[in-house]
């Protein structure tokens, strides 16, 4: 990995994000407290804008300087989540990609204590993380992670906001793991 | 010197307005109590940043007592400690009481010079008084 890669990953994401706002909150308003697709637009917004005023010198920089970023400007729990996922993946960016997100995964699970199947972003990035470690193409990795956000559908939400709903969080697909499925489609069309 | 309190919160309206309530039982009496709470612009959500700095400003050396509301607020103190010197950090505690109630048996105990283990106990049965009333 080096930053200009990462860095046109996470531009990537960003327009992805900014793209699919109104969707990403209109099903947060479905099953939560309809926020994230503009918390998510707002916190990448800020990172590109980090990343362009002062770029940072290698792979690991680059990764905390978004997480650093995301836990401050998001303002709801996707803020230390995606947070977290990118602040691990700085500490072990040297191994490369795959393992880098794997650890960016265990600290989401550690952070959120969410479990599979809990409808949530660990849903469309723990079959990601599977893939990769498989030894599978950010491309299949991609299609996990948007089969892995199809399968939260029908799910009743465990964590989050979403959770006081109970059986009528079910019938959407949860929105972090809606932003997660671009997250890795961003990774497959750029770092591919 | 006194245990720091730090609130964290959704709102800074709801932060301050707790604050007011809890100060109110401290008439003339100093404690530090800092408040992490809203968004940049104004709006709702919860920064670890913000945490982080608020709690460093609330340590006296005596370490700090963090009262939350409810999601994001837990979830971004929690990150808030990975910002934190080794040696503040292990001095803070989290607290899982309600937020008002928890809040003001917090600042009373914490007033009176008590540990933070103490304040943080007081804060953890915030809810005693109000379940003794309604049982």
């Amino acid at each position: 990995m080096n930053p200009e890669q990462l860095t046109a990953w996470l531009q990537r994401f960003a327009e992805l994000v900014h793209e699919q706002k109104d969707e990403l909150t209109a099903l947060d308003s479905a099953i939560g407290d309809a926020d994230h697709g503009s918390n998510m637009d707002r916190g990448m917004t800020a990172v590109v804008a980090a990343l362009a005023e002062a770029p940072p010198a290698d792979a690991a920089a680059v990764l905390k300087k978004t997480g650093t970023t995301l836990v401050s400007k998001v303002g709801g729990a996707s803020g230390p989540l995606y947070g977290t996922l990118f602040l691990r993946m700085a500490g072990a960016a040297d191994g490369g990609f795959a393992p880098a997100l794997r650890a960016g995964f265990e600290g989401v699970l550690a952070r959120g204590k969410a479990e599979p199947g809990d409808k949530t972003m660990v849903d469309a990035l723990g079959p990601a993380c599977d893939v990769l470690d498989a030894g599978g193409s950010l491309a299949e990795a991609a299609q996990a992670a948007a089969d892995g956000r199809d399968a939260t559908v029908p799910l009743v939400a465990r964590k989050g906001r979403a959770s006081y709903l109970g059986e009528r969080s079910a019938g959407h697909a949860d929105p972090g793991a809606t932003s997660t499925a671009l997250l890795l489609r961003a990774a497959a069309e750029t770092l591919s | 010197m006194t245990v720091g309190i730090v609130v964290v919160s959704h709102s800074r309206a709801l932060a301050d307005a707790a604050v007011e309530l809890a100060r109110q039982m401290l008439p003339g009496r100093p404690l530090t109590i800092e408040v992490a709470a809203g968004t940049e612009d104004g709006g709702l959500g919860t920064d670890a940043m913000a945490v982080s700095e608020a709690i460093a400003a609330a340590d006296t050396g005596e370490g700090v007592v963090v009262l939350m509301d409810l999601g994001s607020a837990v979830l971004s103190a929690e990150t808030a400690l990975e910002f934190l010197e080794d040696d503040v950090r292990e001095r803070v505690l989290l607290s899982a009481a309600p937020l008002v109630e928890g809040l003001v048996g917090a600042v009373v105990v914490a007033a009176g010079g008590a540990t933070r283990e103490q304040v943080a106990a007081e804060a953890a049965r915030g809810l005693a008084p109000k379940e003794a009333q309604l049982r």
